[in-house]
């Protein structure tokens, strides 16, 4: 037996071309974030990069505007998907398989083809393009983000736990209360992961939407980017890769198997 | 009663979901430059659309999307499901390892794995053009087809490739006659995933699409859009895209209920 | 069945280890062509480790194995003349019963209406003609397990392996399919090693049983000769039910236990030797006469269990002894018991105290199983190797793993007519034997501790 065919049989070793292909095209471009964002551009080491962000008032002004935003689509999101999660996965208020369908449908439209109807929208109603319209375009693109974890787990969960809170004598709404709401939060925590990184880290759409009067975080690194500022670039990327970090520190991270199992 | 406004609220929750898009249905069946202006029915946006003419770039995004698309999706269809193979079958803390780089394309936001990626390139030193937005791609559906090859492979009996080894197969016929046929429809739905997702793209492909003019339709909406009018033909394209979205799901939707049904009978 | 006596498969000094797991230890078994072979043992033992050794699924550490004489140690499964039946059919979903049945066949080019009629000639002999175009996703645990056999025979392979074929069907569908494989190993000719864990099954099925126990050949014999002479206290309790009890052997023909001298066949222990003493629960005769009693006793219970009734009798010196008899006796009235010479089995003992091997701390503490012990002080300097000795009555174990000097398994429990004899898997894999009285369960997690004098330590040379 040849050496080669003796690696292809240990059939672990499948893995090691994607191994390769990993440890390049994702942990070294990584690493490389974190170098360049240490490095002034000659090359050598230094903090300057973050101090300029801090020094300059309209960067950190972008950034915290561009959290609040994130944070009032992430609640809008909620606000307005929790129900529609709730009745979808409620056989007494809803029966058919299609109107699920057709609430994680645009999902699987490109983004900016759905910024773009939005953009569509207000010309049409002759409505002004600008932070209105931001907001409204960032829960149009990430609702179905939001209502389908939630739907996910409501759907999954023990019917018979609400039969018991009702056998113990609980009312409607402290059965909603004390057991669906609570249940359910494991499906709140990856939805909002999945609405509030997207929207935080956006860029495009908030030029589209608000004929770039809007500067959102997103926006100011893409510039720097393009501008040949990498290391600034890059510091200001890894400082969203903290915020990330940090959000996702808050939920379960159960996002993948949700996206796994949208099909 | 409740049901009448549960139903109610979910109707309108979709028209509101929807009406960008209708909106660019209908508009995409009239010939006026300006959204809005109804001047009859007429399918002139999507001959001029097909016969390129003037926007003669905007068939050229959309061929560039298609075959990245394709090339991405393929390539990490191949790669990922061997890698999956691969990693099923290792043990304890490499196999952490990998898994947690795999998983971090699907964490990450599309604009950091642009960047890092763009970095990348440039200290390479790598021209950027069509090769590294197509590595890009890979590197970011690879994970998606490993997640959805990786349960197949957890369901799939242990023995059975054993089994065929017992029967004589060597390990080539043994993948080839027993564990692609059962992995397969993991590969075909990690397909459709990887396909979907690098059409979808758009931030990756502008950090790594360099600037030799190539466009992808995501990078060409953008570019259109700052220059401050919106093609009109862009309008039946969407709609078109709408439309074969709609396709694709009602079809991955069948198909998963016929899964469902073959494993019951199990 | 003239080339009966000739071997067929010899394995020399085979052994394998998973990590620090030695899961076989220097196997040496020949088998013999035609033979029925079944390798008996309780989970872990390694009897799948074995079988998986001989399909070439995994390769051995050391020692080879030989197929006629051909050492095939290096031979790629799908190169070796054997088949295996899986324990969970490993039937490939994808293909319907007669293609499962023609993979093989497929793939070694025989002529396509060769392999019709071979298909439909396994497909007869495992009674599932008609079969041919089933998806095998619809067919019951029986049928597919029927199909997964043709699958392997319709290749005519010289040796079938089956790892726990019958193991996921239930109990009167295993029944016929004892039946069934035994006739078809009688019709087909060729031998088959059978791996199961279930002691009846083994003992109808097999020519030849190997008994296993934690990777070693415990014995190996006919069915018969293994009930009747188990050669351990392990094979006495595996193989059906057994009272195995702490005995002196005397002299040659005299063993005490149970706190009476008994008559005896076996010789050659020596004098005052300690031996383990096995009684099978039917051959203790229970008679209402106590005066020509060997012992007398009191009914603690009985149960009634089909043929015979199972009693529990407490003697008069404080031992409980298993017994089966055809006639009930009163609970609680006092009857008398006799013991054939022939039926008493006297086994020598694999170790009559724990003896690990460690290493000085300092004079009054010593490493060894790797954690640290406290002893009397020895006098002996840090880093002298030693060994320790330590008796099964003096190891304690605690109710919670933290609480001892380091933590293991309960792994094997054997009642021995007064105390329960405990093997205790470290989690460093080293065993630990206990005698106690107190009750505890298979794979309970246990904390192990021993008293500073309850150690004794001397040098190692």
């Amino acid at each position: 037996m040849s050496i080669f065919s003796k690696l292809i049989n240990r059939r672990s070793n499948w893995a090691v071309p994607y191994a390769i292909f990993l440890a390049i095209f994702v942990a070294l471009p990584l690493l490389l974030i974190v170098l360049y964002a240490f490095q002034d551009a000659e090359g050598s080491f230094t903090l300057q990069n973050f101090v300029k962000f801090i020094r300059q008032p309209e960067a950190v002004n972008t950034f915290i505007y561009s959290i609040g935003i994130a944070i009032i689509t992430t609640f809008l999101c909620i606000l307005l998907g929790y129900p529609a999660a709730y009745i979808l996965a409620n056989a007494n208020l809803n029966r058919s398989h299609t109107t699920v369908v057709l609430f994680i449908l645009p999902m699987w439209i490109n983004i900016l083809v759905r910024t773009l109807a939005t953009v569509a929208l207000f010309d049409f109603a002759k409505l002004p393009l600008g932070e209105g319209a931001l907001i409204f375009g960032m829960v149009y693109n990430f609702l179905p983000f939001m209502i389908y974890p939630i739907y996910n787990t409501l759907q999954k969960m023990d019917h018979s736990l609400i039969e018991a809170a009702e056998d113990l004598g609980a009312r409607p709404s402290v059965v909603f209360t004390k057991v669906v709401v609570p249940l359910s939060m494991p499906g709140v925590m990856s939805g909002i992961m999945m609405v509030f990184m997207p929207t935080i880290s956006t860029f495009a759409i908030a030029e589209l939407l608000t004929m770039n009067n809007v500067k959102l975080f997103g926006t100011t690194i893409q510039e720097n980017i393009n501008n040949g500022m990498w290391n600034y670039g890059a510091a200001l990327s890894l400082i969203m890769l903290i915020i990330i970090g940090v959000t996702s520190l808050f939920s379960d991270g159960d996002e993948q198997s949700d996206s796994e199992s949208l099909i | 009663m409740k049901r009448f406004f549960a139903q109610l609220y979910l109707w309108l929750l979709l028209a509101m979901l929807y009406a960008p898009i209708v909106i660019i249905g209908i508009f995409s069946f009239t010939e006026s430059k300006v959204l809005g202006n109804w001047t009859g029915f007429s399918t002139e946006l999507y001959t001029s659309l097909f016969n390129g003419g003037a926007h003669h770039s905007l068939l050229d995004a959309i061929k560039n999307t298609l075959s990245i698309a394709l090339i991405a999706a393929t390539a990490s269809t191949i790669l990922g499901s061997i890698a999956a193979i691969g990693i099923f079958n290792m043990r304890g803390r490499k196999k952490q390892v990998i898994n947690l780089l795999n998983d971090i394309p699907m964490l990450n936001p599309d604009i950091i794995t642009g960047i890092s990626l763009f970095l990348l390139f440039v200290s390479l030193g790598i021209s950027q053009g069509y090769t590294t937005v197509v590595l890009a791609h890979i590197a970011f559906c690879t994970p998606y087809v490993v997640l959805n090859v990786m349960p197949r492979l957890q369901q799939m009996n242990p023995n059975i490739y054993e089994a065929a080894l017992d029967l004589g197969a060597t390990p080539m016929q043994a993948l080839r006659k027993v564990i692609i046929p059962e992995i397969r429809p993991g590969m075909i739905s990690g397909f459709i995933l990887a396909f979907t997702l690098s059409i979808d793209d758009f931030a990756v492909t502008l950090f790594t699409k360099g600037n030799e003019g190539l466009e992808t339709l995501s990078t060409y909406i953008y570019a259109d859009a700052r220059k401050g009018g919106l093609t009109p033909e862009l309008r039946p394209l969407s709609t078109i895209i709408f439309a074969v979205v709609l396709l694709l799901l009602i079809i991955i939707n069948i198909r998963a209920k016929r899964n469902a049904k073959r494993n019951q009978a199990m | 069945m003239a080339k009966q006596s000739d071997t067929i498969i010899k394995i020399e000094h085979l052994s394998k280890s998973f990590g620090e797991k030695r899961v076989l230890d220097d196997i040496n078994l020949d088998i013999k062509r035609g033979e029925f072979v079944t390798l008996l043992g309780p989970s872990g033992c390694g009897k799948t480790t074995l079988l998986r050794l001989l399909a070439g699924f995994a390769r051995a550490d050391e020692g080879k194995i030989s197929m006629e004489g051909r050492d095939i140690s290096d031979i790629p499964p799908h190169k070796r003349p054997l088949n295996t039946v899986f324990q969970r059919y490993a039937l490939f979903p994808h293909l319907n019963v007669f293609d499962n049945i023609a993979f093989g066949l497929k793939l070694n080019k025989v002529p396509s209406k060769d392999i019709e009629s071979r298909v439909r000639r396994a497909l007869k002999m495992v009674s599932m003609t008609d079969y041919e175009s089933r998806d095998v996703n619809s067919l019951s645990g029986g049928q597919q397990q029927r199909v997964a056999i043709a699958r392997a025979i319709v290749n005519r392979p010289q040796v079938l392996l089956l790892d726990e074929p019958l193991a996921a069907l239930d109990l009167k569908m295993r029944k016929d399919m004892q039946m069934e494989l035994k006739e078809m190993h009688s019709t087909l000719g060729i031998t088959f090693i059978y791996v199961t864990h279930d002691q009846e099954e083994a003992l109808t099925l097999s020519d030849t049983v190997v008994v296993f126990s934690e990777g070693r050949i415990q014995q190996i014999g006919a069915p018969i000769d293994i009930y009747n002479e188990p050669v351990n206290s392990f094979v006495a309790d595996f193989i059906g039910e057994s009272n195995i009890l702490n005995g002196t052997m005397i002299r040659d023909r005299e063993v005490e236990f149970i706190g009476h001298r008994f008559e005896c066949i076996d010789e050659g222990f020596g004098q005052n030797t300690a031996v383990d003493v096995v009684i099978r629960p039917e051959d203790i005769y229970l008679i209402n006469n106590l005066e020509n009693a060997a012992f007398t006793g009191t009914i603690k219970s009985c149960t009634f269990k089909g043929v015979h009734y199972e009693m529990f009798v407490e003697t008069d010196k404080g031992y409980e002894l298993m017994i089966q008899d055809y006639n009930a006796f009163e609970v609680g009235s006092t009857i008398g018991m006799l013991v054939k010479p022939s039926d008493i089995h006297v086994m020598r003992k694999e170790r009559t105290c724990n003896t690990f091997e460690g290493t000085m701390i300092a004079p009054d503490k010593v490493e060894m199983l790797g954690a640290e012990f406290e002893c009397n002080d020895t006098g002996l300097k840090a880093g002298d190797k030693v060994r320790v000795r330590v008796d099964f009555r003096n190891v304690s174990l605690l109710d919670y793993k933290e609480d001892g000097a380091l933590f293991g398994e309960v792994k094997f429990i054997l009642y021995k007519g007064d105390h329960y004899h405990l093997t205790v898997l470290t989690d460093n894999g080293d065993n630990i034997y206990v005698d106690t009285n107190d009750i505890w369960d298979n794979s309970d997690v246990v904390g192990i501790s021993i008293a500073p004098r309850h150690l004794r330590i001397t040098k190692r040379v």
